[in-house]
């Protein structure tokens, strides 16, 4: 439900891109998403392919690039990517940990023709 | 031909700039903005009455109150004498910095110190859409069970305190206050945290005096 707003900006953003490069058509979206930005992507996809409709960039591929969650531990340095719900350090224990990658949500860029 | 334009924006980029010129217009009129945020049933209405009860003797108060439909929160607001805006997000989960920015022109910010914005109950979408408030809070309860922080882990990580509500219902749960507590500390270190029971009262003192404090510092700064 949540991916509806999301969605209708990633077109507002690609379509003012795609003008201002006189686009014809957008073939094709490149988008980073975190493990932590709660984004599913088939829900993305179902949104797009509405609202994407009668614009010149209706049918465009989205490929998404799924960045997985990093923390790091504040007490032994470790950096570890999240597995499950332990948060913990798994080589100290620490919970004094950082989230260092993971939620990110960016359109990183559009082909065009 | 076909060519590649970057772009690199931030998706909710636009919300979040919304969100700033909110909070430019909440300073304008020194009001404080607090947005509570939980899941629907954790008692937020409750608490939120409970707070603005103990507040207004030495604040003047307004709410904003969103909900997917219905008034009956906002009506529950004026009923204990606080003026209330409702908006009705018409199905959408959340609110939105435009949402908020089209409910502030019909409250009184001039002749209001503390506005409270009362979030659609949902434990994902809120924690995407900063809306500007000076304070976010998140209330927890404990019928939904210690490993919310870990299942919600943005929703934890954007607020400035978790409060635990509903702590007269511990003997009946398996709670695992320190399993909770530990999965919130690991995502928002040194966060306040305020374990509570709006009913019975129990807590409330210790939640209460760390709001009046940050209300405090910001409408008389330096004192």
């Amino acid at each position: 439900m949540h991916e509806l707003p999301f969605v209708e900006s990633i077109l507002k953003i690609t379509l003012e891109h795609a003008e201002k490069a006189n686009a014809r058509r957008v073939l094709a979206l490149d988008l980073l998403v975190g493990q932590m930005a709660s984004i599913v992507d088939d829900s993305v996809q179902f949104y797009w392919d509405i609202l994407s409709k009668d614009t010149i960039a209706e049918g465009a591929e989205l490929r998404f690039k799924r960045i997985p969650a990093v923390y790091r531990c504040w007490d032994c340095g470790h950096q570890y990517q999240l597995d499950g719900e332990h948060l913990e350090c798994p080589q100290c224990g620490s919970l004094r940990v950082q989230l260092v990658q993971g939620d990110e949500f960016r359109l990183e860029s559009i082909d065009i023709e | 031909m076909t060519k590649t334009v970057p772009v690199v924006e931030n998706i909710l980029g636009a919300n979040e700039r919304l969100a700033q010129t909110n909070r430019a217009r909440l300073d304008e009129t020194k009001t404080f903005a607090v947005n509570f945020m939980a899941s629907p049933g954790a008692g937020k209405t409750s608490l939120i009455l409970r707070t603005m009860e103990a507040l207004k003797a030495k604040y003047r108060l307004a709410g904003v109150d969103g909900d997917v439909a219905t008034t009956i929160d906002a009506d529950r607001m004026a009923a204990a004498g606080i003026p209330a805006v409702q908006i009705n997000t018409g199905g959408s989960c959340h609110l939105d910095a435009v949402m908020l920015q089209g409910a502030l022109p019909q409250v009184a910010l001039e002749d209001t110190d503390v506005l409270v914005i009362e979030n659609v109950g949902n434990l994902i979408c809120p924690a995407n859409f900063p809306l500007g408030a000076h304070l976010n809070i998140l209330i927890a309860s404990v019928p939904e069970g210690a490993d919310k922080p870990y299942k919600y882990p943005n929703m934890y990580r954007g607020v400035q305190a978790v409060i635990l509500n509903k702590t007269d219902l511990l003997p009946y749960f398996d709670f695992d206050m320190d399993y909770f507590h530990r999965g919130v500390e690991a995502l928002n270190p040194g966060l306040a945290f305020f374990p509570l029971s709006a009913k019975t009262g129990e807590g409330l003192d210790a939640w209460l005096s760390w709001l009046t404090a940050r209300i405090d510092a910001y409408l008389t700064p330096g004192t």
